[in-house]
C-alpha cells in the first residue's frame, strides 16, 4: 500500500509539475547492499566547472583499485543541483551516491532518502573513522547515526588586494581587525572615479547569519523553536551588510545582474577587500600579478567564520550499497583524494591529518594560507531548521533585499522574516 | 448502416484519434487529475506523501506572499492586456495597408512571437540593464536619468510588461490581421462613398466586424497573462525582495526549491479555478459586444 502510494505520488508529481515523465521503476529495495560490483552513479555540485579533470582522475584511480566497479559521474551547477536531485529521487531514479551539504543534509536524512552508513562502515576493515575530521563527521549525523561521509570542507575569509592597500597608504588587514577597522579602510580605499571599490560582501542569508554570530547574536532561540534574529544584534548585523552597497560596494543596479561580478572585479584589481570562500583560490590562480592575500574575517563582539561541510551520501534505494560505500569512503579519506584536492585547492579534504595539509600551506598565493585553518578556531555553522531549510534561507535573503531596495526598514523586514521563519519551524 | 459497419468506422476513428488522445491523457488530463490529488498531500518529493486534506488550501488563504503574488499577477495583466491589444490592433491596421514589401514587415513583427521566451527575456534584461543598458543610454542622450528597471521594486513589473508586450504584439496583430482581411472591401468602399471618415469607418464597420477576432485574442492573452512566468523568472526572479513575484513563479519555487509539492499543487488548482471563472465570465459577456454577423 505504502509503495503503491509512493509510486503514484512520484508519478503524479514528476509528470504534473515537472512535465517530465519519470519511470517509477526500481521497486522498493530498501537498504539492500547485496552487490559489491557493477556500475554506480555519482551526482555532484562541487566539481563543475573548475575540477572536472581532477574528478576524472579520482574516478580512474578508484576504478583501478576496485576492479568490477565503474562510476558514472553527473555534475550540475550548485544553483540547479538540488532541484535535479529532488526530481530524480521523486521519479525513482536517485543516483546511487550524491553530494550533500551540511544545511540540506537533515532534510534528506529525515525524509528517509539516505542509507545509514554505520553497518557498511563496521563491515569494512579498511575504514578508520579517526582519519575523518571529527567536526565534519558529526555534521552528517542524525540522532547518532552516520548518513554521509564527509568529503570536503571550506571556509570564508577576507581576501584583500595588497597593491590597492599600498597605493592608498592603508595598513593591511590583520587577524585582530574588527568591523570598524574594515569600514574605515573600505572608505579610504573606495575611489569611484577610478572604479575602485573598498569592499564586497553579498547581502544574503549566508553573510547575515555569520555577521549575526560575529555580533554575538543568535539566529534561533536556544530550543531552536523560534527565530531570534530580529533583535538589536540582528538589526546591527543587517545594517552592517546593508550599509556597504552604494558606499564602499557597488549597488545591485550598478552590478546589473552580471554573473560572477565580484570575482571579475577582484581579479581586475579594482576591489580592495572581498568576503569570499577558499574555493576561489583555484580560479584566482591565473591572476598572477594581482598581489592578493587573505586574513581571518574581522569580527565584532567575537570572531566567527563561516564553514561549509560537504559529504557523499548513499541513496536509500541503491542496490549497490557496498560499492557505493567504497566510493564514498574513497572520496573522503583515500590518499589519492586528499592529494588531488590539496594540489588543486579543490576545497579541503575532510581529514584529520595535519601533515597532509602541510603541502597545502606551502602553496602560494595566498601567502597567509594559515588563515584558512585559523578561521576554524571560531566558526559559525549555518542555522539548520530541517525540512524547510531552503525556504528559510530564501525568506532571510528576501528580507534583506526588501530592506536594501527600500520596500521596508531593516527592522520591519527582519520582524516579518523572523515571524515567517518561526512559523516554518514545526 | 449496419451495426458492424458502424463499429468498424469507430475503430478507424479511434486509430486516428489515438496519437493525440493518448498524449493528451498522459501529459495533460492525467497530470491535471494528479495535481488535484497531490494538492491534498504534504509531500517534499523525497519522502513519503501524507494526506492533509484541505490544509494546503487553508494555508493559502492566510499566505501573505501568495496574496501578493496574486496581486502582482493582476497588476501585470492591468499593464499587459490593454497595451498588447491596442498596439496589436494598431500594428494589424498598419500591416493591412497596401505597401511594397509588406510580407517582410509582417514577418518582422512575427519574429519575436516564434522566438524563445528565455531569449527574449534575456534580451530585454540587457536592454533594460541599469548598468549600461541600451535603453538607459538612449534616455541619457536626451538628458533623462533612467530608472533601475528590474533592480528597482517600482520598475520591476513594468520592465516585465514591456518585454512581454514587445514579444506578443506580433501574435495579436497576426490574428487581427486575418480578421481584418475577412472584412468585405465593398462595405468599407460604400461607407467611403457615403462620406464616412476613416475614424468613423474603423468604429462602425471594422471594429464590430473584427469583434470575434478581438474576443479570441483577449481570451488567449488573459489566460497567458495569468500564467506569466518565463519573463519574470529570467528578468527579475520575482525580486527585488518579492516585488515582482507572480503566481506561477511561486508554484515553481515551492515545488522545486522548497520541496513543497502539495502546497504548490494547491496553488496551481487555485490559479486554474481563477482562470476558469474569468474565461467563463468572458464567454458570457461576449454576447454584449461580439458580433458574429
Amino acid at each position: 500500500m505504502r509503495t503503491t502510494r509512493r509510486l503514484l505520488a512520484a508519478a503524479a508529481a514528476a509528470v504534473t509539475v515537472a512535465g517530465l515523465l519519470a519511470a517509477c521503476g526500481g521497486g522498493d529495495s530498501g537498504t539492500s547492499t547485496e552487490s559489491a560490483t557493477g556500475k554506480i552513479t555519482y551526482f555532484t555540485f562541487s566539481a563543475a566547472p573548475d575540477h572536472l579533470k581532477e574528478l576524472d582522475a579520482l574516478k580512474a584511480e578508484f576504478e583501478k583499485q576496485n576492479p568490477g566497479i565503474t562510476v558514472e559521474v553527473q555534475t550540475a551547477a550548485y544553483a540547479d543541483y538540488f532541484t535535479k536531485l529532488q526530481t530524480s529521487i521523486a521519479g525513482g531514479n536517485a543516483p546511487d551516491t550524491f553530494e550533500l551539504n551540511y544545511e540540506n543534509f537533515v532534510t534528506y536524512a529525515k525524509a528517509g532518502a539516505l542509507m545509514g552508513l554505520d553497518d557498511v562502515a563496521k563491515a569494512d576493515s579498511d575504514y578508520k573513522a579517526d582519519r575523518v575530521y571529527p567536526k565534519a563527521l558529526q555534521a552528517f549525523q542524525l540522532k547518532g547515526k552516520q548518513y554521509g561521509m564527509p568529503s570536503t570542507f571550506s571556509d570564508v575569509v577576507l581576501f584583500y588586494n595588497s597593491k590597492l592597500f599600498d597605493a592608498a597608504g592603508v595598513a593591511y588587514p590583520t587577524a585582530s581587525w574588527t568591523w570598524d577597522d574594515e569600514k574605515a579602510a573600505a572608505e579610504k580605499l573606495t575611489d569611484k572615479a577610478k572604479g575602485v571599490y573598498g569592499d564586497y560582501q553579498p547581502v544574503t542569508f549566508y553573510e547575515f547569519y555569520k555577521a549575526l554570530a560575529q555580533n554575538g547574536g543568535s539566529f534561533l532561540s536556544e530550543d531552536g523553536k523560534k527565530a531570534t534574529f530580529n533583535d538589536a544584534k540582528g538589526l546591527e548585523a543587517a545594517q552592517w551588510l546593508l550599509g556597504k552597497p552604494g558606499t564602499v560596494q557597488p549597488t545591485v543596479a550598478e552590478i546589473g545582474g552580471k554573473a560572477d561580478y565580484d570575482t571579475a572585479l577582484f581579479k581586475s584589481g579594482k576591489l580592495a577587500m572581498w568576503h569570499s570562500g577558499i574555493w576561489m583560490f583555484s580560479s584566482l590562480a591565473d591572476a598572477k600579478d594581482l598581489g592578493y592575500d587573505i586574513v581571518v574575517e574581522p569580527g565584532k563582539a567575537q570572531k566567527a567564520s563561516a564553514v561549509f561541510f560537504n559529504a557523499t551520501a548513499v541513496s536509500a534505494k541503491t542496490k549497490k550499497g557496498t560499492a557505493a560505500w567504497k566510493w564514498a569512503r574513497f572520496l573522503s579519506t583515500s590518499d589519492t583524494t586528499v592529494q588531488t584536492r590539496l594540489a588543486s585547492s579543490w576545497e579541503l579534504p575532510a581529514v584529520n591529518d595535519q601533515t597532509a595539509f602541510d603541502s597545502y600551506l606551502k602553496q602560494t598565493p595566498p601567502a597567509n594560507r594559515q588563515a584558512v585553518f585559523d578561521s576554524l578556531n571560531a566558526v559559525a555553522l549555518p542555522p539548520v531548521i530541517g525540512d524547510q531549510q531552503a525556504q528559510m534561507q530564501d525568506l532571510v535573503t528576501k528580507a534583506l533585499e526588501k530592506a536594501a531596495s527600500g520596500q521596508a526598514t531593516a527592522q520591519q523586514a527582519l520582524d516579518e522574516a523572523a515571524a515567517a521563519v518561526t512559523a516554518l519551524i514545526k | 448502416m449496419s451495426a458492424q459497419r458502424r463499429w468498424r468506422n469507430a475503430g478507424v476513428a479511434a486509430i486516428f484519434l489515438a496519437p493525440s488522445l493518448v498524449t493528451l491523457l498522459a501529459f495533460w488530463i492525467g497530470p491535471m487529475i494528479g495535481t488535484v490529488w497531490v494538492s491534498f498531500q504534504d509531500w517534499n518529493l523525497i519522502g513519503v506523501p501524507s494526506f492533509v486534506g484541505l490544509d494546503n488550501y487553508a494555508e493559502l488563504a492566510k499566505d501573505a506572499d501568495f496574496h501578493a503574488a496574486l496581486l502582482h499577477t493582476l497588476l501585470y495583466l492591468a499593464g499587459y492586456l490593454p497595451l498588447v491589444l491596442i498596439l496589436g490592433l494598431a500594428v494589424a491596421l498598419l500591416l493591412n495597408a497596401k505597401l511594397p514589401a509588406m510580407t517582410l514587415y509582417r514577418a518582422m513583427f512575427f519574429l519575436p512571437v516564434v522566438s524563445s521566451w528565455v531569449a527574449i527575456s534575456l534580451l530585454w534584461k540587457w536592454l533594460l540593464n541599469p548598468a549600461g543598458g541600451l535603453v538607459d543610454k538612449a534616455l541619457g542622450l536626451v538628458g533623462i536619468d533612467g530608472p533601475g528597471w528590474w533592480t528597482d521594486p517600482t520598475w520591476a513589473m513594468p520592465s516585465v510588461v514591456l518585454a512581454s508586450v514587445w514579444k506578443d504584439v506580433g501574435f495579436v496583430a497576426v490574428i487581427l490581421l486575418a480578421g481584418l482581411q475577412a472584412i468585405p472591401k465593398d462595405l468599407l468602399e460604400a461607407a467611403d462613398l457615403d462620406g464616412a471618415s476613416a475614424w468613423r469607418r474603423l468604429r462602425s464597420i471594422t471594429l464590430p466586424l473584427l469583434s470575434p477576432s478581438l474576443f479570441f485574442v483577449t481570451v488567449i492573452s488573459l489566460i497567458n497573462g495569468f500564467q506569466v512566468f518565463d519573463q519574470v523568472w529570467v528578468m527579475t526572479g520575482g525580486g527585488p525582495g518579492g516585488a515582482s513575484s507572480v503566481v506561477v513563479e511561486q508554484i515553481v519555487r515551492y515545488a522545486f526549491s522548497y520541496g513543497r509539492v502539495g502546497y504548490a499543487s494547491a496553488m496551481s488548482i487555485v490559479l486554474f479555478a481563477i482562470i476558469l471563472v474569468v474565461t467563463v465570465a468572458q464567454l458570457r459577456l461576449q454576447r454584449r459586444w461580439v458580433q458574429y454577423d
